[in-house]
């Protein structure tokens, strides 16, 4: 046999290094949108300020928001260029298409999010743009949307957020893309710790269900504030 | 007696590798419901050659599931609709009288289709001399208990061995991957004393030559599992990856 030797080059280009790359940059970026939502919900707490004061927190971090940053920077990169390979390569694995095709079902967890993952993937990756743009980079605190908090004058994140999600846009369109993040998470997460090492035979349909779950879940936290503000809460 | 069922087939002809391919409607009358799927094709080209038409090729050998020729894609899935089965096991009782029925040969790349039916699996072959064997000196054979084997370490290492080779998986793959042949192969040796000294170069070279073939990546579908004739798990791919990564990344 010969001896070929793995540099991190080949790994990352073999099949099974961009599956595992694939996987780690995608739960890493699970837990940010899930830490994401759970500071969202903050909205709904009693105290008017928690969100602003969540969003104060996080921009005095600093030196490590800008490392944080950079590093979810790469993870994104690193999962579209890799997904965007895996698509291609599958498309140029199968130049005749057959006339017809479907599932057998049984132990199969080919799904509607499975075969879709590359477009909910494309579709969250420009609304990432926009997201980013009005929010990150909308209006702050020398546009007028300031607040005081304990006595200091920081920017009114929940007053843009009341405001564009009174827009219909907005607050259709958020909860929409978040489904299809709920569709994209329903098989990444399965995928991703398949590929990360379900060794036996009994973990698979556990962590199936667990994705389905998390995905949900993420999904909802996510979509109930675009509405509730749209119909009339938080006003 | 059964009743005699009358069968509509959408079979794609070709050639050739290089000519151009199409599908032809055919009916077969005075279908038994006993016959399997492939004497059901024997008849369709037994009334062909009558015909004096070109009857339709398609790999077969052992007609009892282990031999891993046959295989085609019947009404879009490999081997068709039951678990376990391979196409020669398919009886026509699971189908109805008046059914059409769409018979295709494997789609992938790296399956180039031969004839009709007939796709050419060397790649296969190919990843298996890459290294899905073990070197050993030949010589007598030693007493089947002069090497321990733990019992789990058997079960499973003969799970993996069940392969047949059919391409099954590649063929119901949506991305074309064959991931879950190569990882049988990997999985069965690796897991086995006599495939240990050579595990890292084995999985390495199996790997690079799977994807040099032109099979897609793995998406972790699992429809290959689902269609397995053998019922082969996705774990296999699993232990694959984690053979990988130590061979890529452990001590030397
Ligand atoms: S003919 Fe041998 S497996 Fe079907």
């Amino acid at each position: 046999m010969a001896d070929k030797r793995v540099d991190l080059k080949s790994f990352s280009g073999s099949q099974v290094g961009k599956k595992i790359l694939t996987g780690i940059t995608g739960l890493g970026l699970t837990l940010f949108v899930l830490m994401h939502m759970v500071g969202n919900l903050s909205f709904f707490s009693p105290d008017e300020q928690a969100y602003n004061a969540y969003a104060h927190k996080l921009m005095s971090l600093g030196p490590l928001l800008w490392a944080v940053e950079i590093g979810l920077l790469a993870f994104v990169l690193v999962h579209i260029v890799l997904g965007v390979r895996i698509y291609l390569g599958k498309r140029a694995a199968r130049p005749v298409d057959y006339q017809t095709y479907r599932t057998v079902g049984g132990a199969s967890k080919q799904s509607v999010a499975s075969r879709t993952m590359i477009w909910t993937g494309v579709i969250l990756g420009v609304f990432l743009v926009f997201h980013i743009l009005s929010f990150k980079y909308g209006p702050g605190v020398d546009d007028g949307y300031v607040t005081t908090l304990n006595g200091e004058e920081v920017r009114d994140l929940r007053r843009l957020m009341v405001e564009k999600f009174q827009e219909p846009l907005y607050a259709f369109g958020y909860p929409i893309v978040m489904l299809l993040l709920g569709f994209h998470l329903r098989h990444g997460i399965w995928s991703a710790l398949q590929s990360l090492g379900a060794v036996k035979p009994a973990w698979s349909p556990v962590i199936y269900s667990v994705a389905a779950v998390i995905g949900a879940l993420i999904a909802i936290g996510f979509l109930v504030l675009p509405l509730w503000i749209f119909f009339g809460g938080g006003a | 007696m059964s009743k005699l069922m009358t069968i509509h087939l959408k079979v794609w002809r070709q050639a050739s590798a290089t000519a151009e391919g199409r599908f032809a409607d055919y009916t077969v009358p005075n279908v038994n419901p006993h016959m399997s799927f492939l004497e059901m094709l024997d008849v369709l080209n037994e009334n062909l050659t009558l015909s004096g038409e070109d009857p339709v090729e398609f790999d077969h050998d052992c007609r009892e599931g282990i031999c891993g020729s046959c295989g085609i894609m019947i009404n879009g899935q490999a081997h068709g609709p039951n678990a376990r089965t391979a196409t020669c096991q398919l009886h026509m009782r699971d189908y109805s009288d008046g059914d059409t029925i769409v018979i295709e040969p494997w789609r992938a790349k790296a399956f180039p289709v031969i004839r009709d039916l007939v796709v050419d699996r060397a790649p296969f072959d190919r990843i298996m001399s890459a290294g899905g064997y073990v070197s050993v000196n030949s010589g007598a054979a030693p007493d089947a208990n002069a090497i321990p084997v733990p019992k789990n370490s058997v079960d499973e290492a003969f799970d993996y061995a069940a392969c047949i080779g059919c391409g099954a998986c590649v063929a119901a793959c949506p991305n074309s991957s064959a991931s879950l042949f190569t990882g049988a192969k990997v999985s069965h040796l690796a897991l086995l004393p006599q495939g240990s000294p050579e595990r890292k170069e084995r999985v390495t070279a199996m790997v690079t030559q799977m994807a040099e073939e032109g099979f897609g990546d793995c998406s972790n579908h699992a429809e290959c599992e689902a269609v397995c004739p053998k019922g082969i798990s996705i774990t296999a791919i699993a232990l694959m990856r984690r053979e990988y990564v130590k061979a890529a990344f452990g001590r030397q």
